[in-house]
């Protein structure tokens, strides 16, 4: 696919033939529908990405320089309740997983098309809510701990309804995808003939479900403590504060996986066709995301092992969260078994993918320094989380989507991208990621508490790199989504499979029309058959 | 200072047990980090096409029964191994020895104070000795605050309505920072303290000098308060704003406030300022320091701010 090909307009808009307001706000189809979730979801991704480098310009100097601390602590939470509630969360989910399932299955559109707008809708109810809280500046940071959310004047309790909204609409989204995913199926698209793809979502959505209602009711609860004085959480009234933290982590943790499995699903979709191989361990691949599922409900009190808690507690948390390392590792060993003898390209997307495996790779050999009680004890609360979960959240989910984003651009709008813009950005992303990140680690082992405004002197050095490696990373991002933005227009025309996939969505025109396939395709095998046979299995 | 996983620290005990645990998984970690990124990296150049080249043949494997059996069991002992080092250096630095300090804790909105045994009390200062077991015993006033130790690998959220600990063995004589690490509002990174570590003979000649403070006469009195209430953390005695301003040539100063009024500093002004600090906000200052009502007696408060007009 050469670059920028002339701007003539490629002949057939599919689904994105109709135009105006109310052909995208009252549509019912579902690559639309996961257009409009793309699009809000990155805006959020933009405007918490301000705030990061607002953080990480005031980080550069030990006191309180540029702006005041209580600013400071605005920021920090504005930045953690865009980038988790409306960003991470339901990116890949809401976004890629509405566009992608039905098609990946060979469906004409989800389950439930009517409450899958419906979902859009309450979604941006939610952000409204969100946005209207902002009124009174926040500053619980995104955990939202008591007593300090029960008793500080911000808007906690507006924000609590909208948090509730967006959880809604989650489950939602949810449910909607399991039942596509059980009755939706192509002739002959039998489980284990399911794209990759399609078995992290499945997981995805299971999290989702059970998980997000506790969300919700914690925070029905604190706002009940904050407009009535409950005292579910307030020890002066035989609540207790450690109660909140259950709930809140009993959510906040297994949806850690809402955001990776779609993620490590987008990996396993793009390493085959990349690699012209046969994906390695299929099965180890799709039961592994429901093990993940599983374990991850087990394991929320590895954030509480300081908390007060009590020990015999920890030491179980301690115990099973280990083991969510294995299912995880099974993954990593897997994608690295693909590549062997592979005849790889290295395109944007499979760039992407590999580094997202790299950066995972580094994120997850962190993670037992964390799960360790006696090294917990000490690297708690400082930047070794911090670098932690970017090198997960964003080295990882973020940096899947990226891949996604390349992968299934042409799929989308039918237009190709610079490859060239592509590769640059790339570099720029990566090289600034890792200083921003990698920085935090030694931080946090020298002991630099996370959430904090001002510091000691001598962790300055450290700061300033990380500051200066933000500006790289933003640069990059800011590079990457010109060069898609600008291929939305300018872009060349994309043929229905241009990296010659074996899934069913390019087994239609790019972009695909409004009800997907002109004749629903049966499937007789998987669809990671590359490569010769050297004799014949299974 | 602390760094990276240093075995030979000679802090405490507990110290180079937990820098012991950090470098068990640094080794373990760095194995598989090599593993998996050299076989990542090697294959991804050892097996690239050209852009545009035809793809090759490549063979169709789908997988290795044991091989994923492999690598399922291994990381499972390998982790396993973790959890019980992690485990056993755990025990240790949740049990305190019996004979312990006992030292009271409170936390509030931001600031430590130290209650030792004798009764004394201290503001983000602590004295102990080189060699003696200490505990605290911790509690919040308001919300959760955290005491963190980072030379000693050790921290503890303390909370309000129940009462948390951390004991430490400190070995060796030196100031050792105290951070807080639980997000407790504006004045979070302010809240830090310092444990001082003193000699057998040090320790015994300060706990002499403490015991009768009544035969100091009331400014040098107010200067050990200023001293151990922590004031000197944000407020300095030279001239230069720290976190506060400084408390040189404060009296009968006209301070501009931040609501655009300005104030005499007299002594009704500088007691208002230590019992309801946000009452009357200095202009350019945050709003961070910590209300010293039931933290500081009357008689102390005057003693201070007799010391605080001797300041020039
Ligand atoms: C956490 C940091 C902190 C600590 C500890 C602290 N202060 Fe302050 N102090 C401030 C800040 C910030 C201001 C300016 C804002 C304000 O007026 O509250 C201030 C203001 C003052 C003022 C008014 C100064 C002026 O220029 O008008 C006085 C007097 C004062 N502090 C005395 C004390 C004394 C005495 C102590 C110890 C018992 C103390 N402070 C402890 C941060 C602190
Ligand atoms: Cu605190
Ligand atoms: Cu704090």
């Amino acid at each position: 696919m050469p670059d920028d090909i002339a701007p003539s307009p490629p002949a057939d808009r599919g689904y994105l033939t109709e135009k105006g307001f109310l052909s995208w706000a009252c549509t019912l189809d579902h690559k639309r529908i996961g257009l409009l979730y793309l699009g809000t979801t990155l805006l959020f991704f933009l405007v918490g990405g301000v705030f990061a480098l607002l953080l990480r310009m005031k980080l550069m100097y030990p006191g309180e320089e540029l702006f005041s601390n209580k600013a400071y602590n605005v920021f920090f939470t504005l930045h953690g309740i865009m980038m988790i509630f409306l960003f991470i969360i339901p990116a890949i989910p809401s976004a890629l997983g509405n566009f992608l399932i039905p098609l990946m299955i060979g469906a004409r559109d989800v389950a439930f098309p009517r409450l899958n707008i419906f979902s859009y809708w309450i979604f941006l109810a939610g952000i409204i809510v969100i946005l209207a809280s902002l009124a009174s500046p926040l500053d619980t940071g995104w955990t939202f701990y008591t007593p300090y959310s029960a008793t500080t004047g911000a808007a906690v309790t507006v924000l609590s309804f909208g948090i509730f909204l967006v959880g809604m609409s989650s489950i939602l989204t949810g449910l909607n995808f399991i039942v596509t995913i059980h009755r939706l199926r192509a002739p002959g698209l039998t489980w284990f003939r399911l794209p990759l793809f399609i078995w992290s979502m499945y997981a995805t959505s299971i999290i989702q479900v059970l998980a997000t209602p506790v969300v919700g009711i914690t925070f029905l609860l604190l706002a009940a403590e904050r407009i009535f004085g409950v005292g579910f959480f307030d020890p002066a009234k035989g609540g207790d504060p450690l109660l909140f933290q259950h709930f809140f982590w009993f959510y906040s943790h297994p949806v850690v996986y809402v955001m990776i499995l779609p993620a490590m699903g987008i990996v396993s979709e793009i390493l085959p066709v990349f690699a012209r191989k046969p994906i390695f361990g299929y099965k180890g691949i799709a039961y592994s995301s429901l093990a993940i599922a599983f374990i991850g409900f087990l394991v929320w009190g590895h954030h509480m092992f300081v908390s007060g808690m009590s020990d015999v507690a920890g030491i179980i948390f301690s115990f099973l969260t280990f083991f969510v390392a294995v299912p995880t590792g099974v993954k990593v060993f897997n994608w690295i078994a693909t590549l062997y003898r592979g005849s790889i390209s290295l395109d944007a997307p499979m760039l992407y993918s590999l580094t997202f495996i790299f950066l995972f790779i580094i994120g997850g050999l962190t993670g037992p320094f964390l799960g360790a009680l006696a090294t917990n004890v000490h690297l708690h609360d400082t930047y070794f989380v911090v670098a932690h979960f970017h090198y997960t959240m964003m080295g990882g989910t973020v940096i899947g989507l990226f891949a996604g984003l390349h992968y299934w651009f042409p799929k989308m709008f039918g237009r190709m991208y610079s490859e060239r813009r592509a590769l640059t950005a790339w570099l720029l992303i990566f090289f600034g990621f890792n200083i921003t990140f990698f920085s935090m680690f030694i931080l946090g082992v020298q002991g630099m508490p996370r959430r904090w405004a001002e510091y000691p002197e001598r962790f300055q050095p450290l700061h300033i790199a990380s500051t200066a490696g933000s500006w790289f990373l933003a640069l990059g991002t800011v590079l990457m989504f010109w060069n898609l933005f600008r291929s939305l227009f300018r872009g060349g025309p994309a043929q229905p499979d241009p990296w010659g996939s074996k899934t069913l969505e390019w087994r239609t025109g790019s972009p695909p029309p409004t009800h997907n396939f002109a004749e629903i395709p049966t499937v007789t095998e998987w669809p990671y058959g590359f490569g010769k046979k050297e004799k014949e299995r299974e | 200072m602390p760094g990276f996983a240093a075995t030979n620290n000679t802090v405490s005990g507990v110290a180079a047990q937990v820098d012991g645990v950090f470098l068990f998984i640094t080794l373990v970690g760095l194995f598989f980090f090599v593993l998996t990124q050299g076989f990542l990296i090697y294959f991804a150049l050892r097996y690239r096409r050209k852009k545009r080249e035809e793809p090759a043949e490549t063979p169709y494997i789908t997988g290795s029964h044991w091989l994923e059996t492999l690598w399922v069991v291994i990381p499972s002992l390998v982790v396993l191994a973790i959890f019980i080092y992690g485990y056993l250096v755990y025990r240790t630095i949740r049990t305190p020895p019996a004979d312990a300090v006992e030292i009271q804790v409170t936390a509030r909105q931001w600031l430590y104070q130290f209650t030792y045994p004798d009764g004394r009390t201290a503001v983000n200062e602590v004295r102990v000795e080189v060699g003696r077991p200490v505990k605290f015993l911790m509690k919040s006033a308001d919300v959760i605050h955290g005491l963190y130790l980072p030379d000693f690998r050790v921290k503890m959220d303390i909370l309000p309505g129940s009462y948390t600990y951390l004991w430490v063995q400190p070995e060796q004589v030196g100031k050792y920072e105290i951070y807080c690490t639980e997000y407790c509002g504006t004045g979070h990174s302010v809240m830090r303290a310092v444990m001082i570590v003193m000699n057998h003979e040090d320790y015994g000649r300060w706990v002499k000098q403490e015991e009768k403070p009544e035969t100091l006469s009331l400014t040098k009195k107010g200067e050990k308060l200023t001293e151990n209430s922590g004031c000197l953390a944000c407020h300095s005695l030279d001239g230069t704003a720290r976190v506060g301003p400084t408390l040189k040539g404060l009296f009968g100063k006209k301070v501009a406030l931040a609501d655009g009024k300005s104030v005499v500093a007299d002594e009704t002004y500088i007691r208002e300022s230590i019992l309801e600090p946000n009452a009357k906000l200095v202009q350019g200052f945050p709003p961070v320091m910590p209300t010293f009502q039931g933290v500081l007696k009357d008689e102390d408060i005057t003693a201070i701010i007799a010391y605080i007009k001797t300041v020039k």
